[in-house]
């Protein structure tokens, strides 16, 4: 085992440290985590109101795509969508009669996440709005509310507070999916460790820092959506 | 309103890390090979791989990048366009030209078995005999290994040859097969001494080991299949290729 | 398409899933009980043994299960050079593999993660039949034999269920630690034939099966014991 001083060394955020690397490193596990996220609530929330819409079809289509992710293997997904999911998109632009676009590795990361959290998300959104006391959609309805106002003034607010902890456990699942990109060789905090300690041999210590790199994560996120939860659930009666 | 604004935003951003660019891109694998191409501490790429692109880049006059990959993606992501030159230390083979083409070599080495220190040294088949051999996947090694070692020995596969390294130096594989320099590097290595010994170079076989170490291209990209053969050829006519050589090797690793 | 190759692969396809269904058997089981322990000790355990379990927990699930199994397999790997004596040892031939370290790591992980379900469903047990346990003069380990343990895996049953399916699509991480799983299989098919998507698909397939045969199973067993609405 190295020294005291050595390890401090070798952690020190300033080269030859490494402590650098695996910073930066946990900078791109968030930014990739926050881009999928973002996306992931896009297509959710698309999904979760098409779901509910009465659409057949369209509903047999969403429910094949929730199926499909929540059944294969993240690592699976996420292998095959990062080589399938370029290739796809170019071959359906040739088809289209329109150049092939290049698309950077951050990019693709954060586009697999997404579409594999918008699985997630669409369930947890379907179940917080089915959540909602139908009396008071048949208010908005009743007072002639456009679907738009009565989608901004009354559902969002009132499925916010049943979506959280869903969405506060979805954001913590993807910060650590966002390791498996570490397999298709997407530097993140997970290939940053590897790769730090492959250079110093010190590989017990960087995967420690590492751990407690992502368990920083998961602690900050827990205050900031337990803080949500509070704002988001002032006025109503405490929980049980 | 403002959410519209940033949704707006967000998505012009993303694109605009679609827009063409004019380099040439190398995809390399996204691990430490040292002494061929390894980041340091501070992210840099470095490494006689590395100085050998920058001086064929200065020949072609082009502006290169770098797009990291793992070593298993880097034929599929070539072929999905993500990057336009294998630049990994990837050998050129019979098995890799039926679907990507290749440069003219750049270097060729031999491929030999490092074993724990004290043990019998010997590459052969009788060597190794009821052992475990680790290999990187997907390389000329495993293919070497079906051939000659299949029924003789066991194989373990890891994604990249440090981690290889890292299960000889704790006892859990007997040999380690890989490229003679970098599995050198690591035997004089602080990591290395202690544990790992030599056991010498395998037999060769052309086929199978491969005809030297070239970019991998697509095979419609003949121009620029031309264009970094013309500039790997004046790199070693100008004597450019010995000086970065001489960094970091005492012998000539261009092979016959 | 081409599925030529699932001929020649198929014995080692078998062997794989055969791995795949022995990492999820062991770590669903040993960490079900694991759960048990930490569900109990954050439940009704002293003040420390509380904190303990919390941490644990806490642990296991705000890192990611690759850090944590690559810290197993090659941080203690790293150690075990420094134990004299070892590779003489009987356990050498299990410490050698990367099977031993992905079994004990997706264990303990699955522990932290089946605690918390187990917590919540602890909680939810009415609390009028611990009640009326006691009130029988049932010793505490009777109780929780009797009454508390059983009525919580029934309400926790369809989570459990989920979960059991959510490790499953955990193991293929194994193969980053030589272990020959599905994954794995999959993964040297496309080394060899550099056939890039057919192997996955095969192999999506073989977890389809089992996720099918997992949520069935479960089916049958909350059949056994209808929960009255």
């Amino acid at each position: 085992m190295a020294s005291l001083e050595t390890t401090l060394q070798l952690l020190s955020p300033y080269p030859p440290g490494w402590g650098g690397t695996l910073l930066k490193g946990a900078a791109s596990t968030l930014a990739i985590s926050a881009g999928a996220y973002l996306i992931g609530l896009a297509i959710g929330m698309a999904g979760a109101l098409g779901k509910l819409s009465g659409n057949r079809p369209l509903g047999l289509l969403l429910n094949l795509y929730t199926t499909a992710i929540r059944a294969v293997p993240e690592l699976i997904l996420i292998v095959g969508l990062y080589y399938a999911g370029t290739d796809g998109l170019n071959r359906l632009l040739l088809l289209a009669g329109m150049p092939p676009l290049e698309v950077n590795g951050f990019v693709a990361a954060v586009a697999v996440l997404g579409f594999v959290q918008g699985a997630y998300m669409t369930e947890v959104l379907r179940g917080a709005i089915l959540a909602i006391p139908s009396g008071q959609i048949e208010a908005a309805r009743a007072f002639g509310m456009s679907p738009a106002l009565r989608f901004r003034r009354v559902v969002l607010p009132a499925l916010l507070p049943n979506a959280l902890p869903g969405l506060g456990n979805l954001w913590l699942a993807v910060t650590k999916d966002s390791a498996l990109v570490a397999v298709v060789g997407y530097q993140e905090l997970a290939l940053a460790t590897r790769l730090a300690g492959a250079s110093t041999k010190q590989y017990f210590l960087f995967f420690l820092a590492a751990a407690l790199l992502y368990l920083a994560i998961t602690l900050v996120s827990n205050l900031v959506f337990s803080l949500l939860e509070r704002r988001v659930r002032r006025g109503q009666p405490a929980l049980a | 309103m403002k959410f519209f604004a940033t949704l707006l935003a967000g998505t012009a951003f993303a694109f605009s890390a679609f827009t063409a660019s004019a380099d040439v891109r190398f995809g390399i694998m996204n691990e430490a090979y040292p002494p061929f191409f390894a980041k340091d501490a501070s992210g840099k790429w470095q490494g006689w791989e590395i100085d050998l692109m920058d001086a064929v880049c200065a020949e072609m006059k082009e502006k290169c990048s770098i797009v990291e990959l793992s070593w298993d993606g880097l034929i599929p992501a070539l072929q999905t366009k993500k990057f336009d030159v294998i630049w990994s230390s990837m050998s050129n083979t019979e098995e890799r030209q039926k679907i990507i083409d290749f440069t003219d070599k750049y270097y060729n080495t031999p491929s030999k078995l490092i074993g724990a220190k004290g043990e019998k040294a010997g590459a052969t088949a009788e060597d190794v005999k009821g052992k475990t051999i680790g290999i990187q996947v997907a390389t000329i090694q495993s293919e070497y290994y079906k051939k000659y070692f299949a029924g003789v020995a066991d194989e373990k596969t890891y994604q990249t040859l440090d981690e290889a390294f890292q299960d000889l130096a704790a006892g859990r594989i007997d040999y380690v097969f890989g490229d003679s320099i970098v599995l050198d590097a690591f035997v004089k290595s602080d990591a290395g001494k202690d544990c790992c010994a030599d056991m010498g170079d395998v037999a060769d076989d052309k086929e199978i080991l491969g005809l030297g170490v070239s970019g991998g291209l697509r095979k419609e990209d003949t121009e620029l299949k031309a264009k970094l053969n013309a500039a790997i050829a004046a790199v070693r006519a100008s004597g450019k290729y010995d000086e970065i050589t001489r960094k970091y090797f005492s012998f000539n690793i261009y092979g016959q | 398409m081409d599925f030529s190759w699932v001929a020649k692969y198929w014995p080692l396809l078998l062997s794989g899933a055969w791995q795949t269904v022995a990492l999820l058997v062991i770590s669903v089981s040993i960490g079900f009980l694991l759960a048990i322990g930490l569900a109990f000790a954050q439940v009704s355990g002293g003040r420390v043994t509380k904190i303990l379990a919390r941490s644990y927990c806490t642990f296991f699930r705000g890192t990611p299960l690759l850090i944590q199994l690559w810290l197993l397999y090659y941080g203690v790997g790293s150690l075990l050079p420094m134990i004299p004596g070892l590779r003489q040892s009987f356990m050498w031939p299990v410490l050698r593999e990367g099977f031993f370290f992905a079994a004990v790591s997706f264990t303990l992980n699955y522990a932290a993660y089946e605690a918390e379900v187990l917590r919540g469903a602890l909680l939810a047990v009415p609390k009028g039949e611990l009640e009326a346990g006691r009130a029988f003069g049932m010793g505490r380990f009777t109780l929780i034999r009797r009454i508390w343990l059983p009525r919580a895996i029934r309400i926790a049953l369809p989570t459990i269920a989920g979960e059991v399916v959510m490790q499953l699509k955990a193991t293929p991480l194994a193969f980053t630690v030589t272990v020959m799983d599905l994954y794995a299989v999959a993964y040297k098919v496309r080394q060899d034939t550099l056939l890039v998507y057919e192997p996955l698909i095969v192999v999506t397939v073989f977890y389809l099966i089992l996720t099918a045969i997992i949520a069935r199973c479960f089916g049958l067993v909350e059949q056994q014991v209808p929960v009255r609405r």
